[in-house]
């Protein structure tokens, strides 16, 4: 995997990788009902909705839509495994199922990826790895502050079972994502960290923060730069920012992880902000025109969409990224950079 | 910690001076109270259970400057591991505490895990060391380094803990090599060589002080990237009782450890003297035992010092407060004083105690604290109390209501209800909410429940809150000019939804005129102008009135029809064509033209100093504010309104000190001067990304002869010109301040910090155009004026504001701003960004255009006619409909 992460990088070097779209807005496409959902499998409960379970019942949609990601141009897919754990498929019921569920994801990101893949154009597989509706920074309950519906070591063991089956079924890194607390994603590093150590070898990792309001801070309240701070240890592959805002709004953010970052920079927006019907309308040439600003700043490697993005987004964001100059990472950074909320830094 | 010179005399103790005040000023103060094994208050706190006193704790410690905050819970009674994760879960959820990063402090590794695992950001582990072996230690490490956290090493090996400079070093030496090989970065590796206390009278202590000052720089120098770090308290510990020796041994001590590379250290900020201000004497005693000297006049160092010390025990230890005289008083009674007074720092025990007392909680709202607050009311009414005291004696109503609340809720009683329900918003497109905020807390002090919707509200929240809450009537706020249609659209939506509430109209471009001419007849329920505070109250008590009611919305109803039809009658001021204006446009002499800039093109600045700004602060305008009528400084003396000026004043000054000290707020500028030239009313302006035309407005009132119909264009020459612009802002850094006093419920800091923040943009703007004037564009490079002149504008030049009477049109800003570097967001100019309707963002922000020639001069554009509207609406190339929402408030209606 770590051969994996050096291939990713020398890629890296020559150009802006492209990763794919959203996975909400392809599978709308198909229409499913609960029957489509379900396919031929039994199950206690309703799945219409549980876009991650279609990896087991739909196989062929799923790999489908990698494969279109891929002819528009995208190096990495990500798996279909947003929501694949136990604390998001408890509310379908699917607990037992998690693992199955991450194995299958992989597995057919990984098709697709390796059938498409040449000598001139690796494609890669990102295990997707979304932020669960908990979080271990917050208390859901205003009036006890103190309080919280999970902890560290829960979600640790949550997460390691989704990475078992992600690496299981052969991806080639894992994409921690949407992070909105600070603290799950410790929690994932934690685990990524462990399961690199029983298998004997380093689990490279992508780390991607959203911002939730326009302060520019996730839900935990860190600033783009007290997460880098937070999660740096992890010694990512690449860091940075995804859904928030469209491309426009979420610049400045990525402009200021790109100036402290000493590794890659990824960052997929979505497409634009939602509109009073909660639907996304920014069209793939305004998206692409406003991540090709990013691209004339030289401030990140990988682009790809979040929310409300297509195969149309991504082909406009390939195009874009052909003729882009990569950024260059800054050497290892070496002063003493605590964080609060705030990143404090020590002087030499 | 200022520099000195040095008293000893080892040259090699002496780094050069600029590195020592380097040294000093970036030397980490870790905050030690939340430390149940240095603070007998925290641990009593903490065994109590009392989590919330105990969290308050942190907050005055991070408040006082701790850049970091240490935790420790190692106490034998104390099942230290759930003190350890709840204290530090409960800090996570206050903005202002968790902030800063967490120094995780227990002797025992499994609290320190648990710890670990409740931190979200990056914290400090204090402390891991080889004590019982390089595996158990590297295994630690590892496992901080897995959760994200930097580590205290202390110099602590197998055989125990180091006391000579030679076994710190080398205990620490080794620990470095064992972590770096093993992969963990030096940047975060701080080291712990121990300080133990000196002048015990035990020869082997002599030179511990002296030990650990040499161990850390000789460990900075082996040990490349760490840092060093260390509790002070026990340095002292025979000079227990003896406050100022301790603090003067602390002082003296830091004081040379720092220059030995000490960056860090568990320190009580508020337990240091300035080095320079201890007395010469103990100083040199202090520097004796610590440098381990002979004293000059022979001797032992240690005996001088005991022997000085006696004399300074209590000297300076801060009394007790002796208790004031109005605490002796019955509850009641000190309620009504600390509502009068404004004192919020006993009203929750008071208030507690009232509860007590009382049949049902309630009764103390409707009881003492509404007593209180009808004397409060009384005084404002007849003008012997001030807006800045009213809302800091609302600041302490809100606190015993807060107080209240849970019990008032427990008995779940409905019919309470106090004199209405008011729905408050700055609509949409404006971000402005000083005036608003102020009206909304004296009308709460009057008894009216506020629905505060904030500012950039749109309408529909506003109808649908008004819904939600039953309200009695909604009051609309805004600052800039556009605000004033969007308050018609929300009248329109008003009438739409068949609502029959009273609309309340406030903010500092409303107008009667306005009101009544375009407010009033969109909606059929009564529309009330009211301008300010008291007025407010007066009127929305009257709305909620049987008696009064009906007269009032008669009355205001009958004026608004009278102005209507007054304007009718008089047509407005008589207008000439817009040919005839330009007939008689200003004669620009250009010959007299300002030279071409020294320094042309763009200039950022992107943090400029605050305490020059504040020497530029005009403080008329902040008394304004605040409704305190008259001129400073004379206001400071007025028979009236003096004390109560003095008071805010005194406030105003004490906040902008730490706004100053504490970098609150980060001024951000960006001022550009090009090429341009003059064609017809437009200007041209030149760039090397192109041309861009800024249409200008002309006045069209008939004018006396010899007087012109003016227009800023004619200020540039056809044949060549230059024109400048700015932008500067002040508010970068404030939310997280407001969001404080917003969580404690400060109304008056909330109101206070954003009017502060309003005077240093507009200092900047001054202080700004000063720089040009002098250096950017030189035209008058040896200018040299007072503050006061520049208040008074007695310079050559002018800046006139988008959105401002002689340059009306709000919408000229995104032109503006693209001119000055473009960027949306917080990427726009010095940070600032465009509302919808042209507001700026954060509001302590001003931009305009710089006009250097010495006959350029402020006017108001005034009304124009339909032939300039229809004209300018093809020169901005948009419809006419947009160009009329753009320039409403100077077409005649």
């Amino acid at each position: 995997m770590t051969e994996a992460a050096d291939r990713l990088r020398a890629a890296a070097a020559e150009r802006v990788l492209v990763m794919d779209g959203a996975w909400g807005t392809a599978i709308q496409n198909y229409a499913l009902d609960e029957a489509g959902y379900r396919g031929s499998r039994e199950f206690a409960m309703d799945q219409k909705g549980n876009n991650d379970i279609l990896c087991l019942t739909e196989p062929e949609i799923v790999e489908e839509i990698s494969a279109s990601y891929i002819a528009a141009g995208a190096d990495i897919v990500s798996t279909n495994t947003f929501s694949s754990t136990t604390i998001s498929q408890a509310d379908y019921g699917n607990e037992a199922l998690v693992r199955e569920l991450n194995i299958a994801a992989a597995k057919l990101a990984r098709h697709a990826a390796d059938t498409a893949s040449t000598p001139d154009k690796p494609r890669f597989v990102a295990g997707a790895i979304g932020p669960t509706n908990k979080t271990l920074s917050l208390s859901p309950n205003v009036e006890d502050p103190g309080f919280r519906e999970v902890d560290f070591d829960q979600m640790k063991g949550i997460y390691g079972e989704q990475i078992d089956g992600l690496l299981e079924g052969g991806v080639d890194f894992l994409l921690v994502e949407t992070i909105f607390d600070t603290l799950n994603a410790k929690a994932a590093i934690m685990a990524a960290l462990e399961a690199g150590e029983a298998r004997g070898q380093a689990v490279p990792l992508i780390l991607s923060m959203t911002i939730t309001d326009m302060s520019g801070r996730n839900l935990s309240g860190h600033s783009v730069e007290g997460f880098w701070a937070a999660v740096r240890h992890a010694d990512p592959l690449a860091v940075g920012l995804n859904c928030s805002f469209g491309a426009d709004k979420l610049r400045p953010a990525v402009a200021a992880l790109s100036a402290i970052a000493d590794t890659l920079v990824i960052a997929y927006p979505n497409a634009g902000l939602p509109n009073d019907l909660g639907e996304y309308d920014e069209t793939a040439a305004e998206t692409a025109a406003q991540v090709s600003k990013w691209l004339d700043q030289g401030i990140v490697n990988i682009v790809g969409g979040c929310c409300g993005t297509t195969t149309d987004h991504i082909r406009a964001l390939a195009e874009v990224a052909k003729g882009a100059t990569p950024r260059v990472p800054p050497a290892r950074a070496t002063k003493t950079v605590l964080a609060g909320l705030e990143p404090m830094t020590i002087a030499a | 910690m200022a520099t000195n010179p040095m008293p000893i005399e080892d040259p090699q103790d002496v780094p050069a001076n600029d590195e020592a005040e380097a040294a000093i000023a970036s030397f980490v103060n870790v905050g030690e109270r939340t430390n149940v094994t240095g603070s007998a208050k925290f641990k009593k706190l903490i065994l109590a259970d009392d989590y919330e006193a105990a969290v308050e704790v942190a907050r005055q410690q991070v408040e006082n400057g701790a850049q970091i905050v240490d935790v420790n819970m190692d106490e034998g009674l104390l099942d230290s591991e759930a003190a350890m994760t709840t204290f530090l879960k409960l800090i996570a959820a206050e903005p202002d505490i968790a902030r800063v990063p967490v120094m995780i402090d227990s002797s025992k590794w499994s609290v320190i895990e648990a710890g670990l695992k409740c931190v979200s950001g990056k914290p400090v582990v204090n402390s891991i060391s080889m004590k019982e072996g390089e595996e158990a230690f590297l295994a630690q490490a590892r496992k901080c380094r897995a959760y994200g956290a930097a580590v205290v090493v202390m110099a602590f090996d197998e055989t125990g803990q180091a006391d000579t400079s030679d076994r710190k070093v080398e205990i620490c030496e080794r620990a470095y090599k064992l972590l770096t090989e093993n992969g963990f970065p030096p940047e975060d590796i701080i080291f712990d060589p121990n300080i133990f206390a000196v002048a015990t009278g035990i020869e082997e202590h002599r030179r511990y002080a002296l030990d650990f000052i040499e161990a850390a720089r000789e460990i900075r120098a082996r040990c490349p990237g760490v840092h060093i770090s260390g509790g002070l308290s026990n340095l002292s510990f025979s000079f227990r009782g003896n406050e100022p020796v301790r603090r003067a041994m602390h002082s003296v001590f830091l004081y040379h450890a720092i220059r030995a590379g000490m960056d860090m250290g568990i320190v009580n900020a508020g337990q240091l003297d300035v080095y320079d201000d201890i007395d010469d004497e103990l100083r040199e005693a202090c520097e004796d035992v610590i440098l381990d000297r002979e004293p000059k006049a022979g001797g032992d160092a240690t005996e001088r010092l005991i022997e000085l010390a006696e004399g300074y025990r209590g000297k300076s230890a801060r009394d007790e407060k002796e208790a004031e005289e109005w605490r002796s008083w019955d509850v009641k009674k000190r309620l009504e004083y600390a509502l009068v007074k404004g004192i919020d720092a006993h009203v929750v025990a008071d208030t507690e105690l009232a509860r007590q007392d009382a049949e049902r909680p309630i009764h103390v709202i409707e009881g003492p604290l509404m007593d209180g607050m009808n004397v409060v009311g009384d005084l404002f009414g007849s003008g012997k109390m001030f807006l800045p005291q009213v809302v800091k004696s609302a600041r302490v109503m809100k606190k015993a209501v807060a107080h209240l609340l849970p019990y008032i809720e427990e008995e779940k009683d409905e019919s309470a209800r106090g004199k209405g329900t008011i729905i408050m918003a700055t609509v949409k497109g404006d971000v402005h909410d000083i005036g608003k905020n102020i009206v909304g807390v004296v009308l709460q002090c009057n008894g009216f429940e506020i629905v505060d919707l904030g500012v950039m509200t749109p309408w529909s929240d506003i109808l649908d809150a008004a819904r939600e809450h039953d309200a009695d009537m909604i009051g609309l706020s805004g600052l800039i000019t556009p605000s004033l249609d969007e308050m018609v659209t929300v009248a329109e939506e008003m009438e739409r939804a068949d609502m029959t509430m009273p609309l309340l109209i406030g903010g500092a471009t409303t107008s009667r005129v306005h009101t009544a001419i375009r407010i009033d007849p969109a909606y059929s329920g009564p529309v009330v102008h009211s301008l300010d505070a008291s007025r407010a109250v007066s009127v929305a008590s009257s709305l909620v009135s049987d008696t009064q009611r009906d007269p009032l919305v008669e009355e205001t109803a009958q004026s608004y029809e009278d102005i209507r039809i007054a304007r009718a009658g008089k047509g407005g001021s008589k207008l000439v064509s817009l040919e005839e204006a330009r007939a008689n446009a200003f004669g620009t002499d250009f010959a007299q033209k300002a030279p071409d800039p020294v320094k042309p093109g763009l200039h950022v600045y992107d943090e400029w100093d605050l305490e020059d700004l504040r020497d530029h602060i005009d403080w008329t305008p902040f008394f304004r504010a605040w409704e305190l009528a008259g001129n400073y400084p004379a206001i400071l003396e007025d028979d009236v309104v003096g004390e109560s000026a003095r008071d805010l004043f005194k406030d105003g000054q004490a906040m902008l000190d730490r706004i100053i000290s504490e970098g609150w707020l980060k001024p951000r500028a960006v001022a550009g001067l090009w090429k341009c030239r003059r064609e017809g009313d437009d200007i041209v302006v030149e760039t090397e990304t192109g041309e861009t035309r800024l249409p200008m407005l002309r006045q069209q009132v008939a004018k006396r002869s010899g007087r012109a119909n003016m227009c800023l264009a004619d200020f540039i020459d056809p044949e060549g010109d230059w024109i400048g612009g700015f932008a500067v802002c002040a508010g970068h850094g404030i939310d997280e301040h407001l969001a404080r006093f917003k969580a404690d419920t400060d109304d008056y800091s909330d109101i206070l910090l954003k009017a502060l923040a309003d005077r240093l943009a507009e200092a900047f703007a001054e202080r700004m155009h000063k720089h040009v004037r002098t250096d950017l564009w030189g035209y008058a490079a040896d200018e040299a004026l007072s503050s006061d002149d520049l208040i008074r504008e007695k310079y050559d030049g002018i800046r006139p504001a988008p959105g401002y009477p002689a340059c009306p049109d709000h919408s000229l800003k995104p032109m503006l701003f693209e001119l000055l570097g473009g960027g949306s967001g917080h990427n726009g100019p010095a940070g600032i960004e465009l509302t919808e309707s042209f507001a700026m963002w954060p509001t302590a922000a001003v931009s305009g255009f710089y006009f250097a020639h010495p006959q350029s001069a402020y006017f108001g554009v005034a009304t124009i006619d339909q032939d300039q509207l229809h004209e300018y609406a093809g020169r901005r190339d948009v419809d006419l409909e947009t160009a009329t929402r753009w320039l409403r408030p100077n077409l005649d209606s």
